[in-house]
């Protein structure tokens, strides 16, 4: 069976992805959340699995972390909520996270969790290519789960030739040094390297991630891309508006 | 067997580099480089001279007569309380602020948590005239304000870290994503044996300066260069590995590491890491660390600001799984009580930290011909109004 992802990736067409903490703003919003998004023409779901300490992320989503887990939100709980995903909802879904409460869950039961609900993929950012490619890729790929790798502007022709080598389904393209949410809109610098890795011709196609916040930006980074992921933009507008009013910030997008 | 790091950059099965891509250039730079300029006779020779004109080291191996007769056995203190900035933290930031000057960085960052290492940062950074960012929780500046004005002095700019639980790990979660914003310029000075490889292995290095000193120190006092006994207090540990690093393999010696048991080891107000910890990641390393059944890292406790840290340095953790090293973990009581000791029977008021390491003796019995070295590790000027509030001086 082709992954969801894969599959999603053949459609022609610019994809909209959307990553969002898992439990907040409020415990049960996560399935709530997802449904409403694939209702309003999003393509693909980031689920995030709250991290106390999340290196990567900025002010936004470290405090909708923690407002998740102090809402009580844990790794058993969200396969709990997720465990009848597949009976309303045909979009892929990722679970982003990071790689300690996996650790600690155990990789493999927590991948033969996510096989079951019907997950298609993981996103880790504290997971280095190397260590995936020597001690977890078997197992990844025996519950049919796709690990996407990140690469940045810092990140060098040689190493970018590496990833796309090991990877499958897309390459998460983080479009600028920064942590999530750090930074808004594009300029040359992005500009230069969206052309730069478009002219590269990978093998897998590319998402890019991190400074989409709206219409303009996301028009930006799919010009080369096959899509966008939008997640501090979004996680503000659910602290504002809630997850009845998703269909508001979708619209705004696409 | 070796303890010390192996090719991969673990220790047994700790530490590695769990980073983000974001940090996989920084930290390949860093990888590729250090020991190369590190090993370089020009840089040796920078360092060491800094070192001896501005540290003031060697350190002195002080004979605690006193102390040794109340606990009838001999013990040397090796005095990294005398040095530059009151602490063994200094011989790291000379070392990292020469590396990255030849990196070519323009730029540095650090975190602390009780402020020695911000304060060593600081002042390394005043000499060579380069911009300096510390992050400290917001917790730890107003708990330690001497050394957040010490730090403003030298010209650093101090920012409080505002999330999670405001102290030494937040700090550290802040100085990464600066450093994940500010790839190119800037390096990042951790301030202990902790974090992505090569950051344990770096900083022990420039740390073993102590062990080696003790070395020939010994050979001169008590005509062998081994001692039964050393013993070190562990937050992140990287007083610890630099008192440990010449003797890791040398299973002659004894190591002892002494770890915050806070309000005590079961209290739920405890830093004891390898008591309370389970194997896990925590800033970039594979560890033992504090956190709970679903993995989110804990906010430990202990009096001391700087023993006040959820993880151990790789190294300490496999000392620790190896057996090793003896692990030995002391309350709050038992240290300031050690601390009292040390100032009114040898003239020396050791940091809170120190105190720890110093409280052992009170814990275990050695042999009256046992060759004991603690390092003291720091003065206690800072934790003057801890050691007031507790005693009511």
């Amino acid at each position: 069976m082709t992954n969801r992802i894969n599959k999603k990736l053949q459609e022609d067409k610019k994809l909209l992805s959307i990553y969002f903490t898992a439990g907040y703003p409020n415990i049960d919003d996560t399935v709530t959340t997802i449904q409403n998004l694939e209702k309003n023409g999003v393509d693909m779901i980031e689920i995030g699995l709250p991290f106390s300490d999340p290196l990567a992320d900025g002010p936004t989503i470290q405090a909708s972390s923690t407002q998740a887990l102090k809402n009580g939100m844990t790794s058993e709980l969200l396969f709990e909520q997720l465990k009848d995903i597949r009976k309303t909802v045909s979009i892929p879904l990722i679970i982003m996270g990071y790689f300690n409460p996996m650790l600690q869950y155990g990789v493999d039961a927590f991948c033969k969790k996510c096989q079951e609900i019907g997950i298609d993929g993981l996103i880790i950012p504290d997971l280095p290519v190397d260590v995936y490619h020597s001690d977890y890729k078997s197992i990844f790929e025996s519950y049919g789960l796709i690990n996407i790798f990140l690469i940045t502007p810092q990140t060098s022709d040689e190493r970018i030739r590496f990833i796309d080598s090991v990877s499958d389904g897309f390459i998460y393209m983080v479009s600028s040094a920064s942590t999530t949410g750090a930074k808004s809109g594009f300029g040359d610098e992005q500009e230069a390297y969206f052309t730069r890795i478009a002219n590269m011709k990978l093998n897998n196609p590319q998402i890019v991630g991190f400074g989409i916040s709206n219409s303009d930006t996301f028009t930006q980074a799919t010009k080369y891309a096959k899509g966008a992921i939008i997640g501090s933009a979004f996680i503000k507008h659910v602290t504002n508006n809630g997850v009845d009013t998703i269909d508001q910030f979708v619209k705004t997008i696409i | 067997m070796s303890y010390n790091i192996n090719e991969k950059g673990y220790y047994g099965e700790f530490g590695g580099a769990y980073i983000p891509e974001m940090l996989y250039p920084n930290i390949e730079e860093l990888s590729q480089n250090y020991i190369k300029i590190s090993e370089d006779p020009s840089f040796k020779e920078e360092f060491n001279q800094l070192l001896k004109d501005y540290v003031g080291r060697p350190s002195p191996l002080y004979f605690a007569k006193r102390l040794s007769e109340k606990y009838n056995t001999k013990i040397y203190l090796k005095r990294e309380d005398l040095n530059h900035t009151g602490a063994h933290k200094v011989n790291n930031t000379i070392g990292q602020i020469l590396l990255a000057k030849r990196l070519g960085k323009t730029r540095i960052i650090a975190e602390t948590g009780a402020g020695q290492h911000g304060v060593a940062t600081a002042t390394v950074c005043a000499l060579m005239g380069i911009e300096c960012v510390v992050y400290m929780g917001e917790i730890d500046i107003a708990r330690q304000a001497p050394n957040v004005a010490r730090m403003k002095m030298l010209g650093a700019k101090v920012v409080p870290a505002l999330s999670g639980s405001r102290t030494l790990k937040d700090a550290t979660n802040e100085a990464m994503r600066d450093w994940i914003n500010n790839p190119v310029n800037t390096h990042y000075i951790v301030g202990s044996v902790v974090g992505p490889h090569p950051y344990p292995d770096m900083v022990a290095r420039f740390q073993a300066i102590v062990s080696e000193e003790i070395k020939t120190q010994l050979k001169e006092k008590e005509g062998t260069e081994n001692p039964d006994y050393l013993i070190a207090c562990v937050g992140g540990g990287s007083n610890a590995a630099g008192t440990y690093y010449h003797y890791l393999d040398n299973t002659d010696v004894n190591i002892i590491a002494v770890e915050a048991a806070g309000k005590g080891v079961d209290s739920g107000q405890s830093a004891a890491t390898s008591v309370l910890g389970k194997e896990g990641i925590i800033h970039g390393s594979k560890t033992l660390l504090m956190q709970t059944n679903d993995g989110q890292i804990t906010e430990p406790y202990s009096i001391s600001a700087g023993l006040d840290y959820p993880g151990v340095g790789p190294m300490h953790a496999n000392l620790y799984k190896t057996g090793r090293a003896e692990f030995i973990a002391i309350t709050d009581d038992e240290a300031m009580t050690a601390g009292l000791e040390l100032s009114q029977l040898e003239g020396i008021i050791p940091a809170i930290e120190t105190s720890h390491a110093l409280a052992v003796f009170e814990h275990k019995t050695f042999n009256p011909d046992d060759i004991i070295v603690v390092n003291l590790s720091g003065r206690g000027d800072k934790d003057l109004q801890n050691y007031i509030d507790y005693f009511k001086l």
